[in-house]
């Protein structure tokens, strides 16, 4: 029985190790902005290409 | 789509289609078709602008396309159909030049190092996905820059840059060029960004949520009565390691609730905060005694459930509606750069550096930062923003202009006479009204609830510990105490209010209608007076009716489209008007044009001279101008040559079922008017408001604001309607005010509630919407109140067991959770303020 006691503390490091990995997503401000990942999944990365740098186009 | 709707409410009608329309863009690439802009949708008048078989509506989407093309963006179209913004005005190459200073910059950059900056640029032009795409991609058009990301509810774009490769304004620039101007507003210069949303609060969510979890599972022995696992080490083990777990649940994540209770002792106010305190001292206390003693296992799964549902019902209150600013003050109308002229030198610098005796130039549709002298040029000013007053003002050289006004029509020159922060318009934001914080916001239904209840529970708690203290169970009647302190824990009564309120909040933000808070909800139950601002209110400035009248033979058509070219010229607001009535959209070459502001505009054509304009003007100009027959609004006519050949009739149309809504109104309630503008439609008004009803004309914006204050000092509750700047003071002094605003997004100065100008019919709907949603809490508390007197009456007996309390606890949460949501979605839909079909 005394097994459990193993158990339990292995239960508790993995259940401590999904707490530090919220407090990271938290900090890195994954929670500001729920709305705008969910749109950016559904845009494919265009293949990059060399930009065309005419300097008509790039001079502001 | 489903999961951007929330966030997508926020946008104009127009805008959700453009977004709803993703998924058929995707599939569709023929955006061209049906004569519309390729890059912007808007009809296209001719065929000049073409590329392949595209069709722009003119030269600036057809340069963005260009852009885009030559850098390989083109996907930017396939991901909606026309998803682009018209580049509406083309700015000058020094417009951004004042974002080169270093003090300017300063303030405006998040970080900088010298090889690269931070900046988040407000953008108010995204709107759709193929948006966000372009925009994070923007290191494709400039090799200066690097990674740009986009928060679309904010309508924010953050952009990394290399200072020495492309120049801050060339940023801003670069982004005007493809059809995205930043916004840059005073009050961006002075860090008035809204806060942060609350990572604190979902960090303790996500603590108390763990604690809670693992602290359960280390009672299932408990739970379940199982005999295996009562030896004194698992008991030792399971009631230590759970009562390690409580520590930072009480100390971290139930922090918020110590502090408010201290502070509401202190203040003598018995909000709910108290007895939520008292209960988590209790649990903690009894729990800590009854596992050191070894005598059971505590209460502490009740006591991490308790906090991890009490801040689920905080999160689920706080969503904030981050694109919608309700603390808005002049600072945000305010442009943050404005030309300067000095020595002939014109330059674009911050509004901050401008003093009182500098030269500024307007030019048409720009705001006046300060009050100011006109020096050169004819102003013709709308202080519709400031007084409600809709008719456009002269004002000649020398005259005093006040800040606020928006110059309409040629380019003004003013010299300035006082600084920004001390023009006629931001003293009104000196008022006591603006600076107090009212202890209006702990009045709340909960509140009013919480003090009966509190002293009912700490009587019963008092009487239960003495009544087994004097027959002799000293021990019976502590633990009766605690036990009591611990039932009577009022979770399920501190839920009711966030979910119930919070619920119609969301309902009414899918329709477009923001409310600040859920207090607003209490306050507008209670309201008994309406207050309502006239001019872009009940009046809508967009639809007003222009009636024409022919005199002798009237206008030809071919006249007509002729009038409709020359009103095209002016700038004038009406100008506008007339030209729809005249429904003309050909072109003509008209000699010798010329503009009076305040008088009107001629011009020849084919050896005829034709004059659009007031009757004042024309009469100066030797014209016999008829009457119009029961004209009662402004008028304007239209001659040609000597004789005046048709006049136009603007009536303030009063926006559609607005009679309707004050008939349904006015039982209830005590109604009354205060207008900016001048006494021409008392009369209308009167008929509409009823006879008891007050009326005011010509009221300042201070006027206003202390005719408002005078109603609550006769013990009134008001709801101030308004909208524009006039009516700030106004709506920040009522009980609810609300801002009427043409579009969500745009401009709407600080309020409780923002109201999309459709939705003004519905007021009555909304004020009875609220009557019933506190209703709805109402009912709540009374269910949470049976769970509470259940459970004490077995804590009074000293018989509560953690089982009961497990139980119990989550199960009198749940009940009024779902009862407050159901209850309060069944409201809105009786109400019909159920979002608009997409």
């Amino acid at each position: 029985m005394s097994v459990i006691v193993i158990l339990i503390l292995i239960s508790l490091t993995v259940a401590l190790l999904f707490l530090a990995g919220f407090i990271w997503a938290v900090k890195s401000g994954q929670f500001e902005d729920t709305c705008t990942p969910a749109m950016r999944v559904l845009t494919d990365d265009a293949p990059v290409k060399e930009p065309n740098l005419d300097p008509k186009h790039t001079k502001t | 789509m489903r999961g951007t709707v929330d966030n997508s409410i926020a946008e104009a009608p127009d805008r959700i289609l453009a977004s709803e329309g993703i998924a058929a863009g995707l599939s569709s690439t023929d955006a061209a078709g049906a004569g519309r802009c390729f890059h912007c949708g808007e009809p296209c008048r001719g065929h000049e602008f073409t590329r392949a078989d595209k069709v722009f509506c003119c030269r600036g989407c057809q340069a963005v396309h260009d852009i885009l093309s030559a850098s390989g963006l083109d996907q930017f179209y396939r991901l909606a159909s026309a998803p682009g913004v018209r580049v509406r005005n083309e700015s000058g190459s020094n417009t951004w030049a004042y974002l080169d200073d270093p003090a300017v910059q300063k303030r405006l950059l998040d970080f900088t190092d010298g090889k690269l900056s931070l900046v988040t640029l407000k953008v108010p032009g995204i709107h759709c996905i193929a948006c966000v795409w372009l925009l994070e991609n923007l290191f494709r058009l400039h090799p200066g820059i690097g990674t740009s990301q986009v928060n679309f509810p904010r309508r924010e774009v953050a952009v990394s840059f290399a200072p020495a490769k492309i120049a801050f304004s060339e940023v801003a620039a670069l982004l005007t060029s493809i059809g995205y101007e930043p916004q840059f507003t005073l009050a961006e210069l002075d860090k008035l960004r809204p806060g942060s949303t609350n990572r604190r609060l979902w960090l303790q969510v996500g603590v108390a949520g763990f604690a809670f979890g693992n602290i359960m599972l280390l009672s299932i022995p408990v739970y379940l009565g199982l005999d295996s696992f009562s030896a004194p080490l698992f008991k030792a083990l399971f009631g230590y390691a759970s009562l390690a777990l409580a520590v930072p649940v009480l100390c971290y994540c139930a922090s918020d609730y110590w502090h408010a209770a201290r502070l509401a002792v202190r203040q003598r106010m018995l909000t709910l905060d108290v007895p939520i305190a008292l209960g988590l001292a209790a649990l903690y206390v009894q729990s800590a005694v009854e596992i050191v003693s070894g005598r059971g296992a505590g209460y502490l799964d009740s006591l991490a459930g308790l906090v991890f549902f009490l801040l689920c019902g905080r999160i689920f209150q706080q969503k904030t509606f981050a694109r919608i600013a309700f603390d808005r003050d002049y600072r945000c109308f305010f442009p943050l750069s404005v030309l300067r002229k000095r020595a002939d030198e014109e330059r674009s610098v911050a509004l901050s550096e401008l003093r009182s005796g500098d030269r500024i130039v307007l030019r048409n549709g720009e705001l006046i930062p300060a009050d100011s002298e006109l020096i050169h040029g004819s102003a013709l000013i709308d202080y519709s923003f400031v007084t409600g007053e809709s008719e456009p003002v002269a004002r000649a050289k020398g005259d005093r202009l006040y800040a606020g006004g928006k110059q309409l029509g040629e380019m003004i020159e003013v010299e300035m006479v006082k600084d920004v922060s001390q023009g006629y318009l931001a003293s009104l934001w000196d008022h006591a009204a603006f600076g107090k914080q009212s202890r209006r916001d702990l009045e709340t239904v909960t509140n009013r609830y919480s003090r009966r209840f509190t002293g009912a529970v700490m009587a019963i708690a008092l009487s239960a510990g003495v009544f087994w203290c004097l027959s002799g169970q000293a021990a019976r009647g502590l633990k009766a105490f605690t036990s009591v302190l611990i039932v009577a824990c009022p979770c399920a009564l501190a839920l009711a209010a966030p979910f119930a309120l919070g619920t119609t909040q969301r309902w009414l933000a899918r329709r477009g209608i923001f409310l600040k808070n859920t207090l607003v909800l209490e306050r507008l139950a209670n309201v008994d007076t309406i207050v309502f601002d006239k001019t872009g209110t009940l009046t809508s400035g967009g639809a007003s009716r222009v009636n024409l009248h022919p005199f002798d033979s009237g206008l030809s058509d071919a006249d007509k489209s002729r009038f409709a070219a020359l009103a095209r010229h002016s700038t004038h607001p009406h100008s506008a008007r007339i030209q729809e009535v005249l429904a003309g959209n050909d072109q003509f070459q008209f000699s010798g044009f010329n503009e009076v502001p305040g008088g009107g505009v001629e011009a020849n054509l084919d050896g005829r001279s034709f004059r659009l304009g007031s009757a004042n003007w024309l009469r100066r100009r030797g014209l016999a101008v008829p009457e119009i027959p029961g004209a009662n609004g402004s008028a304007s006519y239209a001659a040609i040559d000597s004789k005046v050949r048709a006049g136009f009739v603007l009536h303030t149309a009063l926006r559609p079922r607005t009679e309707h809504l004050l008939g349904e109104l006015s039982p209830k309630y005590d109604l009354a008017l205060l207008s900016g503008d001048n006494e021409k439609e008392r009369e209308k008004f009167r008929r509409l408001f009823g006879s008891d009803a007050r009326l005011r004309f010509n009221q300042s914006p201070f006027e206003k604001l202390a005719f408002v204050e005078k109603l609550q000092g006769d013990g009134r509750t008001v709801m101030m309607v308004g909208d524009g700047l006039n009516d700030a003071g106004a709506l920040k002094q009522s009980d609810v005010g609300v801002a009427v605003v043409e579009q969500v997004g745009t401009f709407s100065p600080a309020s409780d509630i923002i109201l999309p100008a459709r939705d003004v019919p519905r007021l009555a709907r909304l004020l009875e919407l609220a009557r019933r949603s506190v209703r709805v809490v109402r009912v709540s508390f009374g269910i949470s109140a049976v769970y509470n007197l259940a459970g004490i009456t077995i804590a009074a007996g000293g018989m509560l067991s953690p089982v009961v309390c497990a139980v119990l606890m989550p199960l009198s949460s749940i009940s009024v959770v779902l009862f407050a949501c159901g209850s309060s979605s069944r409201a809105v839909k009786k109400t019909g303020l159920n979002p608009l079909p997409d």
